[in-house]
């Protein structure tokens, strides 16, 4: 699981470079996920522009990587393609991370 | 758009395991192309197969030692895709597939589900969704309303 992490001001941006977060890396991306927000920044950007396809397992990862990060920290999402986007509306995940529909829009919106 | 022909059934065989679905997937898609799917459509195709074959893997066949085949078949009609799956692993518990209801996510942080989503993205998703046990074999039917006439 390839992911890249960087520092925006006081935003850390974490950027998936894989196209699929599915059952068969589920528990690879959760403990990537880990290692790159560990003592990170309070607010975590999750670039997912790459990604072409989640599924339930892939879903139900990126909410074990909110928890494990703590009450105190927030995980928002950025540039999700349309079935990622679908994954997070029917499971009615969408409300429960900060959704933007791009990487630029996120940093804006959350430096403010 | 009014389709005068029908994509001929296709099947498709992989054997269980870790990289399985993406296989089954990648064929199944590869399979679909003549009908030129739009994104939503080929979306809906993917997930709700992925979650159906990800139990599978998961529930039917268990043990990575022991695995066993998933055969797939794929047939056009007017009202969609209609897509068989057939596996040789353990049952449905109760014989029959989870109701499916949507996961609560008006929850507490800690409390927030990690899992059961499979099942209610199919059952949103797919349509006459039924199952079987004959012969040692789990058949799990469903209809995609994609690529109609």
């Amino acid at each position: 699981m390839d992911l890249r992490s960087r520092s925006e001001d006081s935003l850390q941006v974490v950027s998936v470079h894989d196209s699929r977060i599915d059952a068969a890396v589920a528990i690879e991306f959760k403990e990537a996920m880990r290692s790159a927000t560990d003592n990170g920044n309070d607010t975590v950007v999750l670039d997912l522009s790459e990604v072409q396809f989640i599924d339930s397992s892939g879903l139900g990862a990126i909410v074990a990587a909110m928890k494990q990060m703590g009450q105190s920290r927030k995980l928002a999402l950025a540039g999700l393609t349309p079935t990622v986007e679908k994954v997070f509306r029917l499971t009615r995940m969408d409300s429960v991370f900060p959704v933007f529909p791009t990487l630029d829009g996120a940093l804006t919106e959350l430096k403010s | 758009m009014t389709r005068t022909t029908f994509l001929p059934a296709f099947h498709i065989s992989v054997v269980s395991g870790r990289f399985a679905v993406r296989q089954a997937l990648a064929q199944l898609l590869d399979g679909l192309k003549p009908l030129a799917l739009d994104v939503e459509e080929a979306g809906t195709v993917e997930l709700v197969m992925a979650e159906a074959l990800n139990n599978i893997v998961e529930h039917a066949y268990p043990e990575t030692d022991t695995a066993g085949h998933i055969n797939i078949t794929c047939a056009h009609q007017s009202d969609g895709l209609h897509l068989t799956v057939v596996d040789s692993g353990r049952a449905m518990p109760d014989g029959q597939t989870p109701i499916g209801t949507a996961a609560d996510v008006d929850v507490d942080l800690c409390d927030m589900p990690e899992g059961g989503f499979g099942w209610f993205l199919i059952k949103d998703l797919a349509k006459d969704v039924t199952y079987q046990r004959q012969e040692a074999q789990n058949q799990l039917r469903l209809r995609l309303a994609v690529a109609l006439s």
